[in-house]
C-alpha cells in the first residue's frame, strides 16, 4: 500500500496502525537529545540557583518543545520526506499517522510546552522556546528548506538556540556572552555537520528536490564551504576560553577536538570521488563526538568548580 | 466499525501512552507546586 492510500485507510474513525514509538519518531528523538544536552550543559553553567525540579521541568519544556517542531516538519515535509530513502519510513509518509494528525499533535505540544515553560519556569525563556519552534517551522521548514543553498545556515539559528533558552531559565536573563557564544558555536557547526551528511546521501536529496549545497553547487564547492565553516567554527569555539568565560579543561577540550575536527574535514576535502561517502559519514559522525565533547567539557568544569565566574 | 486485532492492540498501546503521560503531568503539576510553594506551603488558617 502506498503512503497516500494507506493514510486514507488509517484515517477511518479509532483505526490506526500506529503505535505509542511512532508518536515518539514524529519528536525526533535524536535530534532532541542534542538540544536537550546543550541546554542542560548551559544550565549548569549559567550562574545562579535554578530548584533541580524546576530545572528538569525546563529542560522537559525544551525537549518537547524542540520535538513539537520537529513534529511539525515532518507534517509539513511529509511529500518530501515520502520521496527520500532515509525519511520515507517515518510514521507520516509510511502511513501509520496521518498528516492531520500530525499537524495537530505537534501544535498541541508546541503551545503546551511555550505555556508550561512561561507558568514554570519564566516568560524569557518561553519567548526564546517560542521563537525557537516558530524559526524552526515557518522560517526553516516552510520558506527556506526548499528555496535556497542556505536553507540549514540559517535555519541552524533554531538548532542553536537551546543553550540561550537553557541560559534563560536559570537567570532569567538572555543578553550575556557565554550563551550567545554558544549559540554561535552550534549555528557554526551546523553547516558542516549537514553538508557531510547531505555529501554522503546526495542522491536523496536532488530526487527531492531540496536545494542542499552539494546538489545545487556541487561536491567540490561543498567541500570547500565544509573547510571553512569548520575554520570559523574552531575561531568560535575557542572563544569562550579566550575571553575567560571557560577555563583550561573547556580550553583543551576545544583545542584537540578542533584539530581532529578541521583534520577530517581536510581529509574530505582530498579525498577521491570513490571514497567521498565514507570520508564525508566520519566527518558527520566526528562532528556530533565534536559538540558533545565541547558541551560536557564545560559542564564537567561547573561541576567540578574549574570554570571561571562565568557571565 | 470493527477494528481488526492489529488496531485493536495499537489501540490499547496508545490508551496506555496517553495515560501513563497524564499521569506523569499530574505529578509533575503537583511536585512543581510543592516546589515554588516552599516553606509557605503550611502557611494558611487552618
Amino acid at each position: 500500500m502506498t503512503g497516500v492510500a494507506a493514510t486514507i485507510a488509517t484515517e477511518r474513525a479509532g483505526a490506526s496502525l500506529a503505535g505509542p514509538s511512532d508518536y515518539l519518531a514524529l519528536l525526533k528523538p535524536r535530534v532532541m537529545s542534542l538540544v536537550v544536552f546543550t541546554a542542560l550543559a548551559t544550565m549548569i553553567v549559567a550562574p545562579g540557583g535554578l530548584h533541580p525540579v524546576l530545572a528538569a521541568a525546563a529542560l522537559l519544556c525544551i525537549a518537547v518543545g524542540a520535538g513539537a517542531a520537529g513534529a511539525l516538519n515532518q507534517w509539513y515535509d511529509a511529500d518530501i520526506d515520502a520521496i527520500m530513502v532515509r525519511t520515507r519510513t517515518r510514521p507520516v509518509p509510511s502511513g501509520r499517522i496521518g498528516r492531520q494528525e500530525a499537524l495537530e499533535f505537534g501544535g498541541t505540544l508546541a503551545a503546551f510546552s511555550v505555556f508550561a515553560m512561561v507558568f514554570i519556569v519564566n516568560l524569557t525563556a518561553a519567548v526564546l522556546l517560542a521563537a525557537t519552534i516558530a524559526f524552526y517551522v515557518f522560517v526553516y521548514t516552510m520558506w527556506l528548506k526548499r528555496l535556497t543553498v542556505q536553507n540549514i545556515v540559517i535555519g541552524g539559528a533554531a538548532g542553536a538556540l537551546p543553550p540561550v533558552i537553557g541560559w534563560a531559565a536559570v537567570t532569567g536573563n538572555a543578553f550575556d556572552t557565554l550563551p550567545w557564544l554558544l549559540f554561535l558555536i552550534i549555528f557554526l557547526w551546523t553547516p558542516p555537520h549537514f553538508w557531510a551528511l547531505a555529501l554522503a546521501g546526495n542522491e536523496d536529496y536532488a530526487r527531492a528536490k531540496v536545494p542542499m549545497l552539494p546538489v545545487v553547487k556541487g561536491s567540490r564547492a561543498t567541500r570547500n564551504q565544509i573547510v571553512v565553516y569548520t575554520l570559523l567554527l574552531t575561531a568560535a569555539a575557542m572563544a569562550p576560553y579566550a575571553l575567560n568565560l571557560a577555563g583550561p579543561v573547556y580550553g583543551a577540550t576545544a583545542a584537540l577536538g578542533s584539530v581532529g575536527f578541521i583534520a577530517a574535514t581536510v581529509m574530505l576535502w582530498f579525498a577521491p570521488a570513490d571514497r567521498e561517502r565514507v570520508t564525508a559519514l566520519r566527518v558527520f559522525a566526528f562532528s556530533i563526538f565534536y559538540l558533545f565533547a565541547l558541551f560536557t567539557a564545560l559542564a564537567t568544569e561547573a561541576l567540578i568548580g574549574l570554570a571561571p565566574g562565568a557571565v | 466499525m470493527e477494528l481488526t486485532p492489529e488496531e485493536k492492540k495499537k489501540q490499547k498501546q496508545r490508551n496506555w501512552a496517553i495515560a501513563a503521560v497524564l499521569a506523569a503531568f499530574v505529578l509533575l503539576v503537583y511536585v512543581v507546586t510543592v516546589v515554588k510553594l516552599g516553606a509557605n506551603i503550611m502557611n494558611r488558617p487552618l
